[in-house]
């Protein structure tokens, strides 16, 4: 016989966890009483999440430690053989702006699917104890495919880079063609391969769903993978303003 | 009935899921430990030839022959390569940190145990690709582990410049990368699965290291990783991030506009706080055996849980003080030398405190003890020589001389290692169940104290009188060859020292399998590993929840029943 004590909460307060020890954090036993043998999924979705935060700083230091090459390059005389004189050697990128933008626009588009796809699988993971009742049924669940929409948004953001690159050879600008396109590629490549990671993810989190892994650990996955994917937009954001306006 | 946030509560069974890809934190902490085990016997074989090489320059050596200038320099490359990283940065973080943040805590195990899992393996991946280096055509890179550009950006600059560098970058990326996902295990397992009464501020000071060396590490190797990708890129791709308009050998190189700057400043902007990874968690089990085996508190537990975290958050602030000799403007210099002087007042503090912890105590010097002494000896030795470096005006002559040699061995080469051996004399009885050899402990310590301090102390001496770093020989230099005797007794003493390592090493393996057996809490100590089964079960604590009611160092306090008070003894006991 399923007992349902305590739903599982959709938005999970954030406790007074570690710190100065005011509710310090009590694991086994589950948090919120519930039955035997249930995981504390809420427990585990927090510590994901600030896994995710804390090695998002890793990735920021990254972009940190670039931004301040790419910063000091570009104001960095060197000298001209010809000339022995020191002279800034900064050529700003011819850079395919029109299909930038575009790129933006679907990598927004693909955090908003995301996004949508957190939600829906909160939902999803919310209700699964009602499920479990017999005799109660929540319907077909005939939701959009937005985990899917996202992984296919991805990929014609990664798709439309390739292009820009591209763009940007045949308007000569090579990987050492100078330092600002240097800069750019490894950039836009770094960014690229960070996103390319969180594609995996979600195809793994797609594989996982026809596995029937439980749906609050499903949940858990697809919630952390789209934190990551906002951060990625936003770091996204980051660098097009720089080799924009930092040009 | 677990019903815990951790995936696994079962014991994995198989040789493969126990042994080889295990997800049990103690299983990986032994992995870190031996793989750092077999490294710093590769790095000491590193180390004794370029010993035996600097005084005796044309010995023919058995299986390596006669050993070239550029040899030399591969030699010293490796070694510090392999000692910094895979030695230094992997045992007592990834070794003991691994084995025993979890169970100090209260935990049954790492937050993320599969990312764990592949940290090591990682690592392990990153050792076996270095360690490929010396296999491959042109052998292994001699830029030395700063690896400064252009002469290791350039692949025609030297032997061992190519492939052999590339494997070197690789490696350190791999290991960056293994790093980061340690890092991140380590601070959110710290943050989010502490027990029931374990405030921060009970915490051990082992784990207080273990934690902020993580966060160092997290802020840390992500640059390091970032400059070797420019480097692989500068490298293979032809761009021109760190080098400038160079000729070599009468050909002009391709490159035009970069800066050897860039590098030196994204490598020590990581080099120093890497430093501190290394000597935070022997400062943490200095603190931890100096209390117990003093049967006293540790003296200003809250000045060194701020000290810990001053000093990591200075080792940011310094980086510079790598670089005097870059042609820095003085004001700059001015700046940094600032800074780091500034990172002496929080190492004092330690230094008092652990005087002052082992003042008045009713000290039982049993070999972890004896290392732990040792440690801070070592510490003040080879700490005294950092503020000489660090001002400016000193550094132009002492840069690039065996007086720096000198500075970070005997903090890095020898106070770190005495804070692994410290741990590993301390720790044993908990993970093995058997005690090592008492006498033979004692033994290996004070030929290894003295020898250690036979080879270091006198690098001080050379440096002020002129010797340069990384030069494969000096018989061509005539105002060293006075010098030459002094540096004969030190690579004797080295030869003395790394020998007596096998004492050890013989009574690490012989105690394991028929060492006497041990008690759960041999050393009546108070943390929570002391609590539970020896070696501790699969979830640390047997299914029981431990719960906290007292510090990590109640030690002989006055009205309770015995000298210490176990962080889970009940609160009623008398506590500070």
């Amino acid at each position: 016989m399923a007992t349902f004590s305590s739903p599982v909460s959709i938005d999970v307060p954030s406790t007074g966890q570690g710190g100065g020890g005011v509710r310090p954090p009590a694991y086994g036993g589950g948090g919120d009483g519930r039955g035997d043998g249930f995981p504390d999924y809420g427990q585990r979705l927090r510590r994901v999440r600030l896994g995710l935060a804390i090695g998002l700083t890793s990735v920021t230091m990254i972009f940190v430690s670039l931004t301040s090459a790419y910063v000091v390059r570009r104001g960095l005389p060197t000298l001209d053989e010809r000339t022995n004189a020191y002279v800034r050697d900064w050529i700003p990128v011819d850079l395919p702006i029109a299909l930038l933008l575009v790129n933006t626009a679907l990598l927004l588009a693909s955090s908003v699917t995301a996004e949508l796809a957190r939600r829906q699988i909160t939902r999803q993971a919310a209700l699964a104890p009602v499920r479990s009742i017999p005799g109660v049924s929540l319907g077909e669940d005939k939701g959009f495919p937005w985990l899917a929409t996202t992984v296919v948004l991805g990929g014609a953001f990664l798709t439309g880079q390739w292009m820009a690159w591209h763009e940007l050879a045949d308007r000569g600008f090579y990987m050492a063609t100078s330092a600002s396109s240097s800069f750019v590629y490894l950039l836009t490549a770094t960014h690229a391969v960070h996103l390319m990671g969180g594609i995996l993810v979600l195809l793994y989190a797609a594989a996982v769903s026809l596995l029937n892994r439980p749906v609050e650990a499903r949940r858990i996955v697809v919630d952390v993978t789209a934190w990551y994917w906002h951060f990625m937009f936003l770091l996204w954001l980051y660098i097009f303003g720089l080799v924009w306006f930092v040009r | 009935m677990a019903t815990t946030a951790t995936i696994h509560s079962h014991a994995p069974q198989g040789f493969i899921r126990k042994y080889i890809f295990s997800l049990d934190h103690k299983v990986i902490g032994l992995q870190y430990y031996f793989l750092a085990l077999v490294a710093v016997f590769v790095g000491m074989f590193l180390s004794l030839l370029m010993r035996i090489h600097m005084v005796w320059p044309t010995a023919v050596l058995p299986l390596v022959g006669e050993i070239k200038p550029e040899t030399y320099l591969s030699l010293l490359t490796m070694h510090g390569t392999i000692m910094v990283f895979f030695v230094l940065t992997t045992a007592p973080q990834g070794g003991f940190g691994n084995y025993f943040l979890p169970i100090q805590i209260g935990a049954p195990d790492m937050a993320f145990p599969v990312l764990n899992m592949l940290s090591f393996w990682t690592t392990f991946v990153a050792f076996v690709v270095i360690l490929a280096a010396f296999f491959v055509t042109g052998g292994a890179p001699l830029h030395g582990w700063t690896g400064y550009a252009p002469l290791s950006a350039l692949t025609n600059s030297g032997p061992g410049e190519q492939l052999g560098a590339d494997l070197w970058i690789t490696s350190i990326a791999i290991f960056c990368i293994a790093s980061l996902m340690g890092a991140l295990n380590f601070i959110t397992t710290t943050l989010d699965l502490r027990a029931k009464g374990m405030t921060m501020m009970r915490m051990p000071l082992t784990v207080w290291a273990w934690f902020i060396t993580a966060i160092l590490g997290l802020l840390a190797f992500g640059v390091l990783l970032s400059a070797g990708i420019l480097l692989l890129l500068d490298r293979n791709l032809g761009t021109s991030f760190y080098v400038p308009l160079v000729v070599v050998n009468g050909q002009v190189m391709g490159h035009k506009g970069g800066s050897p700057l860039l590098w030196q400043h994204l490598f020590w902007f990581f080099g120093h706080p890497e430093v501190y990874i290394a000597i935070l968690p022997g400062m943490g089990v200095a603190s931890q055996l100096l209390s117990t085996f003093s049967r006293k508190p540790i003296f200003g537990y809250k000045a060194m849980v701020y000290a810990i975290m001053a000093i990591g958050f200075l080792g940011f602030m310094v980086w510079g003080h790598h670089m005097f000799m870059s042609g820095m403007s003085p004001y700059t210099a001015f700046a940094f030398s600032l800074m780091t002087m500034a990172i002496g007042v929080p190492s004092a503090i330690k230094t008092f405190n652990w005087l002052g912890t082992i003042h008045g105590g009713r000290v039982r010097f049993q070999t972890p003890m004896l290392y732990a002494i040792g440690f801070v000896s070592l510490f003040v030795s080879g700490g005294l020589s950092g503020p000489f470096l660090a001002q400016p005006v000193l550094d132009i002559p002492l840069h690039d001389t065996a007086f720096v040699v000198g500075h970070f061995h005997l903090i890095m080469g020898v106070a770190a290692i005495f804070g692994m051996f410290a741990g590993t004399y301390y720790w044993f009885p908990k993970m093995f169940g058997r005690m090592m050899n008492e006498t033979w402990g004692r033994v290996h310590f004070f030929i290894t104290l003295v020898g250690t301090y036979s080879i270091f102390m006198p690098m001080h001496y050379l440096g002020m009188a002129g010797q340069p770093r990384r030069y494969s020989q000096f018989t061509e230099l005539a105002y060293l060859q006075q010098l030459m005797p002094l540096n004969r007794f030190i690579t004797y003493a080295a030869i003395v020292t790394i020998s007596a390592q096998v004492i050890f090493v013989i009574n690490l393996f012989w105690s394991m399998f028929k060492g006497p057996k041990a008690s759960d809490n041999p050393w009546e100590s108070t943390t929570l590993e002391w609590t539970t089964a020896t070696p501790p079960p699969h979830d640390n604590f047997g299914g029981r929840t431990p719960v906290v009611n007292h510090g990590p160092y109640e030690y002989s306090v006055p009205g309770a029943p015995r000298d210490y008070v176990m962080q889970t003894d009940p609160a009623t006991v008398a506590s500070h």
